[in-house]
């Protein structure tokens, strides 16, 4: 085993054990966006495209090239820009209870939506 | 030079592991994402740099690169910016497939690379290069045929047919003996041809025999395989920052495929072997004669719930499927503006993909400090007033507590101890394990059959009526 190998080897396993740790950690709730982040984040093969296609010389070159450039631009972006949209729409409890004010017409309704509101915050049943 | 590129690389990497560290909240996440992105653009403006640094790239070079890279940003962007979110497992499996095939890709192509000019691949590249194009084709094909089943376009029923073992047996023989034979540096293109095909086939033949019920697990997998890819994509070229990148994407997704298999209550070998996993019921099925349902009106249910201190609200897919998020949060408003506490429980496997459900409600304005994680919500249920069931079955069916049926020993939500509970579903019909609900049986449990949908909105406008 080449001492290049090994580095490389060295750097996956601590990553990979860097990963397990960040990563259950995180709540169920984001289960979706944190699926949507890591996937975004292998888009990363996007220099590893950008790097093998401009090697290219010959006409399958080229075509394999475009594809992996495409493929990876698609994942990257895509990735990215859809875990951001996602994520925008998780609102804290605060934020809506202003809209709920707004909109509740009685104003003894809106009472106890603050009500309801100051104890969300509180965090108590 | 190439030590401020490694630098950037590293910082790269920094950015993904901080951002990933950021996602533990709802609060942080979005700025983990962000600050992802920004590592993400460092790179691959670094990358940029070393190209025309080399000066060594042709005209045509930059125009294949810039007309791919653009045409795959415009279609990244156009999916991201239009998906509807009850369509988001299939998105996030597209992308899966296509960060797959770039990682196979960039392997086939050093080989090919390599190879014509008469060389043979070093020796530290043999291994990667072959784990890269088998695992990268694996991940593309199959998650192409498990996005084609989330939408449809796919039958989400396990196909199975006669003789897939031994095609199996038959595929894995080439892979193996072929990516054996390529990694001892052997210069064949037929062979790598022949071993990506394999692979290819492979995917498809894996993912075909599983059923729509267990993709959030099929999900998962394929997203570590893609990860693995891209790791080994970074082997082949001697990047790290693919490597530590695919190694964090590689620990997310068997993190995940291990959460939602023990919430399955399945193991994985068994999911991949397939076979029943079926799906949904088709909702025409009769009551088995396991006792007597209590059915309910709109009127009933609605008093039940405007008069309870505490409401425990458990989507299920029906909910998603009849796209009845927004009627499911207007009627916890009004419950709410009559002081009643609401609370959502959200079991590991609600939706089609790991958090599904979250999502959704998200995107109805639920704020997310009302979306409960099973272990933390079920000693709450004992002190909810009413639980209400919309659309799930086999995750709050009380027989998973006893040994020796199908559902033993799989994590419930416990439903079952609330003072009572209401239950809005089409029909009697089984859920994918195929056997009665008790929790429908129970004497403290009334049954309100309707669409997720219509059902709510009755709710809704029976609880107006009640209060004025």
């Amino acid at each position: 085993m080449t001492s290049g190998l090994l580095a490389d080897l060295s750097i996956f396993v601590l990553a990979l054990l860097v990963g397990f740790e960040v990563i259950s950690k995180v709540p169920a709730t984001l289960h979706t966006p944190l699926m949507s982040a890591a996937n975004a984040i292998h888009g990363i093969v996007l220099a590893g495209a950008m790097l093998i296609a401009v090697t290219a010389d010959n006409v399958v070159g080229y075509v394999l090239g475009f594809i992996a450039a495409a493929f990876a631009a698609m994942n990257v972006v895509g990735g990215y820009v859809v875990t951001n949209r996602m994520l925008g729409m998780f609102r804290a409890p605060a934020a809506r209870q202003t809209a709920a004010r707004q909109t509740a017409a009685r104003p003894e309704a809106a009472q106890t939506a603050a009500q309801t509101a100051a104890r969300t915050r509180a965090g108590q049943p | 030079m190439n030590a401020v590129i490694g630098l950037v690389y590293l910082g790269a990497a920094a950015c993904f592991v901080i951002g990933l560290h950021l996602m533990r909240s709802p609060v942080t996440a979005r700025r983990g994402n962000t600050l992802s992105a920004t590592g993400m653009a460092a790179a691959v403006a670094a990358t940029l740099v070393v190209l025309v640094d080399a000066g060594t790239v042709s005209m045509t070079g930059w125009v294949v690169l810039a007309a791919g890279a653009s045409v795959g940003t415009l279609a990244g962007w156009y999916a991201a910016r239009t998906v509807a979110m009850t369509a988001m497992p299939q998105l996030v499996s597209l992308f899966n497939a296509v960060g797959g095939g770039a990682a196979a890709l960039v392997a086939a192509h050093d080989f090919l690379r390599i190879t014509g000019h008469g060389g043979t691949l070093p020796a530290r590249a043999g291994v990667p290069t072959v784990l890269d194009v088998v695992i990268g084709a694996v991940t593309f094909s199959g998650s192409l045929i498990a996005s084609g089943k989330l939408q449809g376009v796919v039958t989400s029923q396990p196909v199975v047919f006669r003789g897939v073992r031994v095609l199996n047996i038959g595929l894995a023989l080439v892979m193996f003996g072929g990516g054996a034979y390529l990694a001892t540096g052997a210069p064949s293109r037929l062979v790598l041809a022949l071993v990506a095909l394999a692979a290819l086939a492979f995917g498809v033949s894996m993912v075909m025999p599983i059923g729509g019920a267990d993709m959030p697990v099929v999900i998962s997998l394929l997203n570590a395989f893609t990860g693995t890819a891209v790791a080994m994509a970074g082997f082949v070229i001697g990047n790290s920052v693919l490597i530590i990148a695919g190694a964090l994407v590689g620990a997310s997704g068997g993190i995940l495929t291990k959460l939602m298999a023990d919430a399955m209550n399945r193991s994985i070998p068994n999911i991949i072997v397939g076979g029943f996993g079926t799906g949904d019921s088709t909702g025409t099925a009769v009551a088995g004669d396991g006792g007597q349902v209590r059915s309910v009106s709109a009127d009933d249910a609605a008093i039940q719930l405007a008069y309870a201190r505490k409401v425990i609200i458990v989507p299920g897919y029906g909910l998603a499927a009849a796209q009845a998020q927004h009627e499911v949060r207007e009627l916890a408003e009004l419950l709410e503006a009559r002081g009643v506490d609401v609370e959502y429980a959200i079991h590991p496997v609600a939706g089609r993909m790991p958090g599904h459900m979250n999502v959704l409600l998200a995107e109805a304005n639920v704020p997310y400090s009302q979306l409960r994680e099973m272990e933390e919500v079920n000693p709450e249920f004992a002190r909810a007033d009413v639980a209400r069931v919309i659309g799930a079955n086999d995750v709050v069916n009380p027989a998973a507590r006893r040994p020796g049926n199908p559902v033993s020993g799989m994590p419930i939500l416990d439903v079952d101890h609330a003072r009572s509970v209401i239950v809005i579903k089409r029909s009697m019909g089984h859920g994918y394990a195929g056997i009665d609900n008790e929790l429908y049986t129970d004497p403290r449990t009334g049954m309100f059959f309707a669409d997720a949908k219509k059902g709510l909105a009755q709710l809704a406008a029976a609880v107006k009526v009640l209060v004025g």
